[in-house]
């Protein structure tokens, strides 16, 4: 759109918008910036860096001249980019890429470089994947934006919390309960939301959420509230424990099958298992957007009313949107809460459905391949620059508002047919009438 | 004997409950002054602006650093502290508010629904981890600036009393209100900014800015919420980087159970949030209180999503 | 003499103060097309939504008599059980699923009837037998369609890409892949041109004719109308002003007024020139 006029557009129009631009940024900079409020033992006090303002003037300068003067050549470069659709033949490719990427990720804690580290990050990124494809089932192909995901985490988490230590049921059991629990939730909160529009829906979810964590917090007798729950049941390998000395009356993984005790089988036995489910997860819904159900999804996103016309029910659709993303967000919850041995409310506010959304948006609204980039991107580059941590959630925040003004649908948008008429061999037409 | 007692009883209880009135109405007051803006932006553009929330913080931030440079510079008189605390603070915060609408919004207009709702909780997260960056995350404390108030009654251990910054929230909330009725209802800006929220293709033809009414409407909006966090400065001596999720959330309930759209709605939802928030917590658990906000969001959603005074929109096919 | 598919009466439907719809008795027969016309904003399209469970009529009776269900009052119905008896609509302003293929658009519309043989998607899941073999038939019953309008060669193509005369196509196809017993369509020939009207009327025709359905027909295009339709019913100003075939129709005085009296009286003009 901007691209044939940029090139219209004179020198001095464009020194003249960068200047605005910077002396706005300049005044944007001064409160915040250029001047400081600092805690002291004798109350509080301002400290000046008023280097900063100009610097900030100048960055915004430079960065709004440079941009505008590159946006016509880099539009052109990457419009075949934005344009791009995976052709027919990746849809070929695509069947051999789950089962090999599935592969490789089970290979991960073999491999030579492979320490407690690298493993302890790769189950946190397969959690946070897991999360991801539930909650793409709802905002992703359902088109229902969700701002309390962190709610059906958290119920999956406490239900195994819970069941493991009041109970004493073991890790699998919990694990099944905190889906079923998450779900059941969901249905129940969602029935009767789901007539409101997409906006007002989002907001709800985002109160559910608040609320579900402030009870949490403040239900004292069943949640321990902000001290949480320890003392979870750690999964176990058909009733193996990866403990060093076997609890009475069960036998431990290294007994059993003679291999030297090793505090790292515990960590390579947790990846598997969240391995497992994770692409258990990833290939139901694959399954599912080619049956009716996932259809329904999709179609309820382009349109709602359209879907009624044609007798879908849409409150049937929604539930069962709402109840399959937070069946996998439970598991998820569950799976963290036995990974961690501990859960405490603070592992489930706002800002960690605020993640988990920014998984979905970035890496492509209702693509699994874009959640798993985005979510490997999310978790370890704050490893990779251990300076960037503070800066996570700065770069959600910039990277969300840039992606919904470049591609709105997320990076890698492009959404495959599930079906295609020229796969499909066509049946004998030896038909009657 | 048992009688007086019983009498004591019972005009502590109205005492009680008059503290929790006036705490409510104070607290209404700046959910009502937050709930504006959402409002206002929700009418022209049909968009729910989810940093409008940060946008307070942001103003209840400068606010402090400017009085802690005004105490640093040995200003003394209060009313002069207040009038340029203002004065800097709604001058910032507007310029933020301008700014997000170009930056976040603007590109935005004529994307799907969800998008700018999606940059407008980006924004969010942005503005929060911006000011915790620059500003650090420990809440930061001003030493009371307006003291003194009004005792309006007194009996034994328990009094009943209006504090200054009470009053002044209230009777400055009043006046704003006032002034800003006037804006809509006689001004060009106003008459555009109806016109524009009726329809925006016709608004353009006929002559109207659009995109200056619109940025307009945020530069107003983030004013008044400006205003709010100079309030909450004063009232509370508190705050931090986090104090505009909540309080957006509540004064977005406002805007919704007043009719969002509606003006005089907002004020109301304010007021009506600010004492349900007030006797929740005096009455029933003040651990709870923000559960009962929340749930009253859900609630007016599901039943009566037009609000208390707006007009329902029927659906078109 | 049969009874009619569909029997409204006295259908009226008041938005607050204003009466969009005046007690409007309609009858739709199979093997039949009916028309419904009548001057802009004439009610046209409430009636519509009325019927296809949209809206919810302030009053009347909408009954369908279904061959296999016996008698079902439609305005008892919530808004998607309508379709599901089999009374399927088009939009005035299309409404396809932009972003799936035209195949996939077309296997949505089947979804009541393929939803059962997925059972809850578990036997989809396992990828079993007979979903498999429901699935093939899904979608021979969508190549059918595709093939009766000419749509095969962009099956793959995302619908929302199309033109504009292919996604009317498009939706008509996806409408009749539901299997209907009445198929209600709100102008399917507003924005095709001559060539592509023609083509639209043989299928119409062709449908009354082999699937033995009825077609209700909300119709600006009078010379396709006048063509096509067995029965026209006219309303102005929410209420019939008359019924009947579409030679007692052209002649009606009542008619002429309402279209002739209305500042939009060019409607009938071009219109007209559309038979041309």
């Amino acid at each position: 759109m901007a691209a044939p006029a940029s090139t219209s557009i004179p020198v001095a129009h464009r020194l003249r918008d960068a200047g605005i631009a910077g002396l706005v940024a300049m005044a944007l900079a001064v409160p915040f910036l250029g001047l400081r409020t600092v805690n002291l033992d004798q109350g509080l006090v301002v400290q000046a860096n008023l280097a900063y303002v100009p610097l900030a003037g100048a960055v915004v300068f430079l960065g709004r001249l440079v941009l505008g003067l590159l946006a016509a050549p880099l539009a052109k470069a990457v419009a075949p980019l934005a344009a791009w659709r995976p052709p027919a033949a990746a849809q070929r490719l695509r069947a051999w890429g789950g089962p090999l990427l599935v592969l490789a990720a089970v290979a991960l804690p073999f491999l030579p470089f492979a320490n407690r580290y690298v493993i302890d990050l790769g189950t946190t990124a397969l959690i946070y994947i897991l999360l991801a494809t539930g909650l793409n089932i709802t905002v992703g192909l359902a088109g229902l934006l969700d701002l309390g995901f962190a709610a059906f985490y958290a119920i999956g988490a406490y239900t195994c919390a819970l069941t493991t230590t009041q109970l004493h049921w073991g890790f699998w059991p919990a694990l099944v309960a905190g889906g079923l629990a998450s779900s059941l939730f969901a249905v129940l909160l969602s029935l009767p939301i789901l007539r409101l529009r997409g906006d007002y829906l989002a907001i709800v979810t985002l109160g559910f959420g608040e609320i579900t964590r402030i009870v949490i917090l403040n239900w004292q007798g069943l949640t321990g509230g902000p001290n949480g729950v320890s003392g979870i049941a750690r999964p176990t390998l058909f009733g193996l424990t990866f403990d060093r000395r076997a609890p009475a009356g069960g036998h431990t993984f290294s007994e059993v099958t003679g291999i030297a005790y090793a505090p790292e089988h515990r960590l390579i036995f947790l990846y598997l298992v969240i391995l497992a489910l994770t692409a258990l997860a990833a290939y139901t819904v694959a399954r599912l957007r080619r049956l009716p159900i996932g259809r329904a999804w999709e179609a309820l996103r382009e349109d709602e009313i359209a879907c009624r016309s044609l007798g879908i029910n849409p409150t049937m659709v929604k539930v069962s949107a709402y109840a399959s993303g937070a069946l996998m967000g439970g598991l998820a919850g569950c799976f963290f809460a036995a990974r961690q041995g501990f859960v405490s409310p603070e592992s489930f506010g706002f800002m960690e459905s605020a993640t988990i959304l920014a998984i979905v948006v970035l890496g492509g609204m209702g693509s699994q391949a874009g959640v798993i980039i985005a979510a490997l991107f999310i978790v370890v580059l704050p490893e990779l620059a251990r300076g960037f941590a503070d800066y996570r959630m700065l770069a959600f925040g910039l990277a969300m508002i840039l992606i919904m003004i470049w591609k709105p649908g997320g990076l890698l948008s492009g959404r495959l047919p599930t079906i295609r008429l020229s796969n499909a061999k066509p049946k004998s037409v030896a038909e009657a009438a | 004997m048992g009688a007086v007692k019983a009498a004591m009883g019972f005009t502590l209880a109205v005492g009680t409950f008059l503290q929790h009135l006036i705490n409510g109405l104070t607290l209404g007051a700046i959910y009502g002054l937050i709930a504006i803006g959402y409002t206002m932006v929700y009418g022209i553009i049909r968009m729910i602006n989810f940093a409008h929330g940060e946008i307070y913080m942001i103003g209840a931030f400068i606010a402090v650093t400017t009085f802690t440079l005004l105490l640093g510079a040995g200003v003394t008189s209060v009313p002069l502290a207040l009038v340029i605390v203002l004065a800097i603070s709604c001058t910032f915060t507007a310029a933020y508010g301008w700014t997000i609408e170009r930056v976040a919004y603007r590109p935005l207009r004529t994307a799907p629904k969800l998008a700018p709702f999606i940059s407008a909780i980006g924004m969010s997260i942005l503005l929060q981890n911006f000011v915790m960056l620059t500003q650090g995350a420990r809440s930061k404390s001003l030493p009371p600036v307006m003291t003194g108030g009004v005792t309006l009654w007194h009996d034994g251990d328990f009094s009943l009393g209006l504090t200054n910054i009470q009053m002044f929230i209230i009777l400055l909330t009043v006046a704003l209100m006032a002034g800003f009725t006037l804006v809509i209802n006689r001004t060009a800006l106003g008459r555009a900014q109806r016109a524009c929220e009726q329809d925006r293709t016709m608004a353009a033809l006929l002559g109207i800015n659009v995109d200056r009414t619109i940025s307009l409407t945020f530069v107003l909006g983030a004013g008044l919420a400006a205003v709010a966090g100079v309030m909450v400065t004063l009232y509370y001596g508190v705050i931090d980087f986090y104090i505009g999720f909540l309080a957006g959330m509540k004064a977005f309930t406002a805007a919704v159970l007043g009719g969002i759209g509606s003006l005089p709605g907002a004020m109301l939802g304010g007021l009506l949030i600010g004492l349900i928030e007030a006797f929740f917590s005096g009455y029933v658990s003040s651990a709870y209180k923000d559960v009962a906000a929340f749930s009253i969001l859900i609630l007016v959603l599901v039943v009566r999503p037009s609000g208390l005074l707006g007009r329902p929109d029927i659906e078109k096919v | 003499m049969t009874e009619p598919l569909l029997d409204v009466q006295g259908l009226t439907m008041r938005f607050g103060g204003l009466l969009a719809v005046d007690g409007v008795d309609l009858t739709a027969e199979r093997n039949r097309i009916t028309a419904l016309i009548g001057p802009n904003g004439a009610g046209k399209t409430t009636i519509f939504n009325c019927l296809t469970g949209f809206y919810k009529p302030t009053a009347g009776r909408l009954l369908l008599r279904h061959p296999a269900r016996g008698p079902i009052e439609l305005q008892k119905l919530k808004g998607y059980g309508v379709a599901r008896t089999g009374v399927v609509r088009t939009f005035q302003n299309i409404r396809l699923f932009p972003s799936m293929t035209v195949l996939e658009n077309l296997l949505v519309a089947q979804h009541q009837a393929l939803m059962p043989r997925s059972v809850f998607s578990f036997a989809g899941l396992l990828n079993l037998k007979g979903w498999r073999a429901a699935e093939e038939a899904a979608v021979e019953t969508a190549r059918d369609w595709l093939r009766r309008l000419d749509l095969l060669a962009v099956a793959d193509e995302e619908a929302g890409n199309l033109s504009y005369g292919m996604q009317r196509r498009v939706e008509i196809a996806r409408a009749m892949s539901t299997n209907p017993l009445l198929l209600c369509l709100d102008e399917p020939a507003a924005g095709l041109n001559p060539r592509e009207t023609r083509a639209l009327a043989e299928l119409l025709v062709g449908i009354r004719a082999e699937h033995g359905i009825g077609i209700l027909l909300i119709e600006h295009d009078m010379g396709l109308v006048m063509d096509i339709s067995d029965h026209i019913v006219v309303v102005d100003h929410g209420a019939r002003i008359a019924a009947g075939t579409p030679a007692e129709i052209r002649n009606d005085e009542r008619v002429i007024k309402a279209y002739l009296g209305e500042p939009d009286a060019d409607d009938v003009a071009t219109a007209g020139g559309g038979a041309h």
